[in-house]
């Protein structure tokens, strides 16, 4: 899967370490096989590779060195924040040095006044607000992994969690990056003010999965934390409905924080795991979070309350305080362990899609469940259309895992078919480098190519991953014939 | 409105100018022809290509072809109570929605809203090689790929033609009301600041020199609490004040001399200037009329964590030959922007010239 190219012309591994050991101290080297061990996955964990070796460099000169090293011999470098991605962004590279931003750890300032804080990739997501709260501020973003992930695989990957309908992606909450090119100079990106002159490199570098460059430093926009938040609880006897009073809410004029479906499957697990007391016999269920000013939020409950029941929910609650606020919460927090309770394997796909098109995508993926002889739980983050079917399975059942997989393809090209897209927010990686050659035609990956061309010319940064090569799609296309036509006919066939 | 899809004719035309080499210079309103520099070259017009193509309300996204007229998306938008967030200037009557993606211009509500290129969730466009991709699409959560729509959302069309936009929209607000209290420079710096730190459903602000103008926005009940809370007279009419500033028609903005835009910290003290200044984005954007040479002006922005941009050269400059508009960006980041305009353009025929020479 990955090209041997790299092989050739790279130096042996132990004048590599000598060399490195002239850039950095010994602990930060590693290169025995049970030091590498707990770096040969990220959390995306049927994908495993051992690299060549891990560095952990700690200030931007050593970063700069070992990436110029690794430019001089050709020898391919894969970054790694926190390791918790989904998609095997941070899978190692035989050949190559993992580059673990893990020793970049200090929140660097809090500017208060200006409502931003500059952190060190390595930082945790959650770390940020904690620091932030004494001052009245937040960071917006919260992917579910919060409390463990690195802000600089949030840059990386683009991460968002529940709240984006409202306060978006990370896109949408940084200011500045410096980062390092592949020929190790510093660049900084973005400005102080809310917007840069030239090309916006920090919307090119969100989201880019380690391929463009290496991120040292994140300027992140704090807001203000929210007077008051209140959720509200609505249970549906039909997914449709439940779908229709999503829309319903947001041709009311209201952005909620946060508005998340759950079906029967992913209800009754989260029930069974934390009681958070949510009707086992419902259908769906949907949460809606309201947050703003007290007056906004009073006026607001009481609007989406009426368009819930006028939606034909079975039942509304309100949560009373606080304690019943998290409790509703706890139950979609912990719907992924939840259902991986129900079985030995689960796999978590992430899929968008328009929302109108989500009764026909449940009932295809219904049906595909019972082709592929695989239950799925669906968690939905509705009001933006990101879908979490999680495809139950498994790995020790000879089959189950390569089946899981063939059923997960089919669920991002269902996404891709109702106009949606393969990948919401977890990356495309390792793991739906094929379904890119669905979603985008051979020029548009051609230009993709292009662009990283003009940071890496030579694919040493995170080779292999996020976007296909044409040849991939070939052979994968081989296998996926759409509409008739056969894909990539200019190319050869093996 | 009359709907057309001229995306084949755009292509072929790119395509004839890539086989010659020759450039092209982008147009559909001219309506922002004033900001950048000239491009001398044979026009692409890109403005009978219009139509709305999609729009869902409740999915709160509309994609429309580049050439159609800002004003018919407001319209279309305002029938179902929505709006573009990140309220963008015109600039004259024949403003497109693609020269708005182009230039990445916001208006007042940017500071609280977003910029225009936070609203952009997909393209379709013709590279400089005079292929047709498409970028992004029309759902708000979408990691697949480089974020290619909004790389090219405020390039002025040096990496493409934008043929079809596809926009995350808003709700309009249920109400509004704009507060006026008289104050010195330093006040109204500390006062938007300090009001910044707290959730207030502000979401617009300006400072003349003398007033400071706040607008609210929200549920009626939360503003007329925010409205006890700051303070001050309400703003008749406040709907034409904030057009006014927004389409610079106000008095700030008369007269012959440049005028700069410079967006830098919001927390930056008053600028050492003799010439007024104008205040929007909660401080982070300062107008200012001056003779002032560019390079104070990109000094002083620069100083502040900023950027300068030439936004309107006065009549004389106009008449002089080229100077820098744009800020002068570091040696390392305009080299990466040169490789990007290849990746995109590599025999430079789009909009050569127009932000930068370079690219």
């Amino acid at each position: 899967m990955q090209t041997s190219k790299h092989n050739q012309t790279a130096i042996q591994r132990s004048t590599l370490i000598d060399a490195l050991r002239t850039i950095l101290v010994d602990d930060a080297i590693l290169f025995e096989q049970e030091d590498l061990k707990p770096y040969e996955c990220d959390g995306l964990s049927a994908y495993r590779q051992l690299p060549l070796v891990v560095v952990l460099p700690e200030t931007i000169p050593q970063v700069q060195a070992i990436v110029k090293l690794c430019q001089q011999h050709e020898i391919p470098v894969v970054a790694r924040g926190a390791g918790t991605g989904l998609s095997g962004g941070a899978l190692p590279h035989s050949e190559g040095v993992l580059l673990s931003l893990a020793r970049f750890n200090q929140i660097l300032d809090i500017n208060v006044q200006q409502r931003t804080a500059r952190v060190q990739p390595g930082v945790r997501n959650l770390a940020i607000s904690e620091a932030a709260k004494k001052f009245g501020l937040y960071y917006a973003p919260d992917p579910s992994s919060q409390i463990a992930c690195s802000i600089g695989g949030n840059v990386a990957e683009n991460s968002g969690g529940v709240h984006c309908l409202k306060y978006g992606l990370t896109v949408h909450n940084i200011q500045q990056l410096k980062i390092i090119t592949i020929d190790g100079e510093l660049i900084e990106i973005g400005a102080q003010g809310l917007d840069a002159p030239g090309y916006d490199l920090l919307a090119l570098l969100t989201g880019s999965e380690g391929m463009l460059g290496i991120i040292v430093e994140i300027t992140v926009t704090l807001l203000p934390i929210p007077e008051r938040v209140q959720v509200l609880l609505a249970a549906f006897d039909d997914v449709v409905k439940a779908g229709e009073a999503v829309g319903n809410i947001i041709s009311a004029g209201i952005i909620p924080a946060g508005l998340e479906m759950m079906d029967k499957l992913a209800i009754q697990a989260a029930e069974a795991f934390v009681h958070a007391g949510y009707p086992v016999d419902a259908e769906a269920i949907l949460l809606c979070e309201l947050d703003g000013t007290n007056e906004e939020v009073s006026a607001h409950i009481l609007t989406v309350r009426k368009i819930l029941q006028d939606s034909g929910a079975t039942e509304v609650r309100t949560a009373r305080d606080e304690t019943e606020r998290m409790t509703f919460w706890k139950g979609r927090k912990a719907a992924f362990p939840a259902v991986g309770r129900l079985s030995p394997d689960y796999y978590c796909m992430d899929g968008t899609i328009p929302r109108k098109h989500l009764p026909r995508v449940l009932k295809t993926m219904a049906d595909l469940s019972k082709a592929y002889g695989l239950p799925v739980a669906n968690v939905f983050h509705a009001g933006d259309g990101n879908l979490h079917p999680l495809i139950l399975y498994d790995a020790n059942k000879p089959g189950e895992l390569e089946r899981t997989e063939a059923f997960g393809g089919k669920i991002l090209e269902l996404c891709v078919e109702v106009g949606g897209t393969i990948t919401g927010e977890h990356g495309v990686g390792i793991e739906k480098i094929n379904q890119m050659c669905v979603q985008f035609k051979p020029l548009e990956l051609t230009q993709f190519h292009a662009i990283k061309a003009a940071f890496d010319p030579k694919g040493l940064l995170n080779p292999g991953k996020a976007v296909p090569t044409l040849h991939r799609c070939a052979e994968f296309g081989a296998m996926h014939i759409h509409h008739g036509e056969l894909p990539f006919p200019e190319l050869e066939r093996f | 409105m009359k709907e057309q899809d001229l995306s084949q004719a755009l292509q072929v035309q790119v395509q004839t100018a890539n086989e010659n080499k020759s450039p092209l210079q982008i147009r559909a309103g001219h309506s922002k022809a004033f900001l950048g520099h000239t491009v001398n070259a044979d026009i692409l017009d890109v403005s009978p290509h219009q139509g709305i193509i999609n729009y869902e309300p409740t999915e709160l996204v509309l994609t429309a072809r580049s050439g159609t007229l800002l004003s018919d998306i407001e319209i279309a938008l305002a029938a179902q109570n929505q709006m573009l967030a990140f309220e963008p200037p015109h600039f004259g009557d024949s403003a497109t929605l693609g020269g708005s993606i182009a230039c990445n211009l916001s208006g007042p509500r940017r500071a609280y809203a977003g910029a225009a290129r936070d609203y952009v969730l997909g393209t379709r466009l013709i590279n400089g090689k005079g292929e047709d991709l498409h970028f992004g699409g029309e759902v708000m959560k979408n990691v697949a790929g480089y974020d290619v729509s909004r790389l090219v959302t405020g390039a002025m069309g040096t990496l493409g033609v934008l043929l079809e936009i596809s926009l995350k929209v808003l709700p309009l607000p249920e109400f509004e009301t704009t507060l006026v209290q008289t104050v010195d420079t330093t006040t109204a710096l500390d006062k938007l600041h300090d009001w910044a730190l707290q959730p207030l459903p502000i979401s617009a602000s300006c400072f003349d020199g003398d007033q400071l103008m706040i607008r609210l926005s929200g549920a009626p009940t939360a503003v007329r609490a925010a409205t006890q809370k700051l303070g001050g007279e309400t703003l008749e009419n406040a709907g034409e004040f904030w057009r006014s500033i927004r389409e610079q028609r106000h008095e700030f903005f008369a007269g012959d001399k440049p005028l700069w835009r410079l967006s830098i910290a919001s927390t930056t003290p008053p600028l050492k200037v003799a010439d007024k200044v104008l205040y929007e984005w909660g401080g982070a954007l300062r107008w200012i009329k001056t003779d002032l040479p560019t390079q104070a002006m990109q000094h002083m922005a620069l100083t502040a964590g900023g950027h300068a941009t030439l936004f309107r050269p006065g009549q004389v400059q106009a008449q002089q030959q080229p100077q820098e508009i744009f800020q002068t960006l570091p040696d390392g980041l305009m080299q990466l922007h040169k490789n990007i305009k290849r990746a995109f353009d590599p025999n430079g025929i789009l909009n050569p010239g127009r932000v930068y020479p370079e690219l």
